[in-house]
């Protein structure tokens, strides 16, 4: 059996709500003592004790309904959240992939977009130099790589997004929900491209309300609900059991 | 990844961050670099009007002692400025990419750093202008004082973005404190200008001995040592809190943007 290459044991993540803080720094100091009492007591519990492990190659599919907590598990992985209690063990350079216009601003050019955002996904300024020419003939944006992405449509963006991320040799590739912009055709390319990396071996952690794609890319299943994983499995038998009990 | 692959990465991050910086705020105005000498050049027509023409402030070549003041206050106003934006403005990025944050308000602050370079020569110009001429010892003046107003710069920036993220309030409360801070500097009026009884209280302020040293080795080629002394102190006094807020608070980012 591979190794196992991202490990969550026994992982709760609660967020800090919002509400205490949004009062701004005036509110927060006005009432100092309650303020920090109701912090520390307060924290909405997005995930509960969730373990499970993706082996090196695998691809794992997350569902579930909106809020569950699948967002939060990706997070997780990819480092930008800190587990409450628990471990989350990740062995391997994490690319996420971005979502439609994050990371790029608006008045720079696709061009200059490509290098800042494979830069800060990790690669060296050389690498994504070198890598140019194919990022933007896989966008297939034509002449609008040199115009500022702000004369950009959304499925353009995710064109470049995708793009970027992948180019960029991923080890473990983390996909949510990107895929629903962006025409039929760059679609169909995409999938392409992620069932090339799924054949190379890139481990792949895929969110998806489509269970179509689910079935075909994915090999393993997990669905969240109620702050745990209430069911995990092969792709088909989770998706019908979810799709069965909606 | 090696240590000097992440040395490469990390210098490389700034790189573009920096570029990017620059490549923004001259989007699509066609002034370009003039625009960063026009801007403070514009505050000192303002203040020469006010307190030359119309108060009647008693001092020699006015407009060059504002010059000397104004350009470097203008780095630190720039930078601390724009901090409560810096990770607010980039949340969408924060939310998905791990990578080194303090990156961002390093890119702001060396690029308001590199604007203040490239007035230099506009400074010496109007030195010219006034019959005088550079000192030998801005070759070492400069420097010394870059490193300190980049240090206490970078740590109040790493301060007000950080905090901004959980106290969205505090940008009105930046904008405020910058421009109070700006009229108890001694910028526009010299340190001779306060009474004598208060000139000491000259020194609470952080950005007070700082902002005199530019004036004195500008002007007139000399740096007092008390003075260069407090603002050094100052410039690790902040840089170390910004460290530290930021070492504390960084790892919430991700959920709190
Ligand atoms: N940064 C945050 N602060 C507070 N609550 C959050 C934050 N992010 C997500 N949540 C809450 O956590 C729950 C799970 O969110 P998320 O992981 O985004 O769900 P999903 O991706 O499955 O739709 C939701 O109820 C959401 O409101
Ligand atoms: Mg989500």
């Amino acid at each position: 059996m591979k190794p196992s290459i991202i490990t969550f044991r026994n992982v709760t993540k609660n967020y800090t709500l919002s509400r205490e803080l949004g009062g701004g720094l005036k509110n927060f100091l006005f009432r100092l003592p309650r303020s920090v009492k109701e912090i520390r007591a307060s924290g909405y519990c997005a995930l509960k004790d969730v373990s499970f492990e993706v082996r090196s190659g695998e691809t794992l599919g997350i569902i579930g309904r909106n809020g569950a907590g699948k967002s939060t598990l990706l997070g997780l992985v990819a480092g930008v959240l800190h587990p409450s209690a628990g471990e989350v063990e990740v062995n391997g350079k994490v690319t996420p992939l971005l979502e439609l216009g994050g990371g790029f601003h608006p008045d720079l050019t696709g061009m200059d977009n490509i290098m800042l955002n494979g830069v800060l996904l990790g690669l060296n300024r050389k690498d994504v130099a070198r890598k140019m020419e194919e990022i933007i003939k896989f966008a297939g944006l034509g002449d609008y790589i040199g115009q500022p992405i702000r004369t950009y449509s959304g499925g353009m963006l995710a064109r470049l997004g995708f793009s970027v991320a992948a180019h960029l040799d991923p080890e473990i590739l983390l996909v949510d929900e990107v895929l629903a912009v962006g025409d039929a055709d760059f679609r169909k390319k995409c999938l392409d491209k992620i069932m090339g990396f799924k054949r190379a071996g890139v481990t792949i952690v895929f969110i998806s309300h489509s269970m179509e794609d689910v079935i075909r890319i994915c090999d393993r299943v997990i669905w969240i609900e109620e702050r745990g994983v209430k069911m995990a499995g092969d792709a088909a038998s989770v998706t019908g059991a979810y799709l069965g009990g909606g | 990844m090696n240590n000097r692959n992440t040395l490469r990465h990390y210098a490389d991050l700034v790189i573009v961050l920096f570029v990017k910086e620059m490549r923004v705020r001259y989007k699509s105005t066609a002034l370009g670099y003039w625009w960063s000498i026009l801007h403070p050049l514009a505050f000192v027509l303002v203040f020469f009007i006010a307190f030359r023409v119309v108060m009647r402030i008693q001092m020699e070549a006015y407009p060059l002692f504002l010059i000397v003041g104004l350009f470097p206050w203008q780095w630190f106003a720039n930078s601390v400025g724009a901090s409560p934006l810096i990770f607010l403005g980039n949340a969408s990025v924060i939310k998905k990419v791990k990578f080194p944050r303090n990156i961002m308000p390093l890119a702001v602050v060396l690029q308001d750093m590199v604007h203040f370079l490239l007035s230099l020569p506009v400074i010496a110009g109007v030195m010219f202008w006034y019959g005088k001429s550079p000192f030998l010892s801005w070759l070492y003046g400069i420097p010394v004082l870059l490193a300190a107003q980049f240090f206490i710069t970078y740590g109040i920036a790493l301060v007000v973005s950080s905090l901004n993220l959980f106290f969205r309030d505090l940008e009105r409360l930046t904008t405020i404190a910058v421009t109070l801070l700006f009229y108890l500097t001694p910028v526009v009026y010299s340190e001779a200008m306060v009474p004598e009884q208060y000139r000491s209280l000259i020194y609470l302020n952080p950005l007070a001995p700082l902002m005199i040293s530019w004036r004195t080795l500008l002007l007139n080629g000399v740096l007092d040592p008390r003075l260069l002394a407090a603002s050094m102190a100052y410039s690790l006094l902040f840089f170390a809190l910004g460290t530290a807020v930021y070492g504390r608070l960084s790892w919430k980012f991700g959920e709190v943007v």
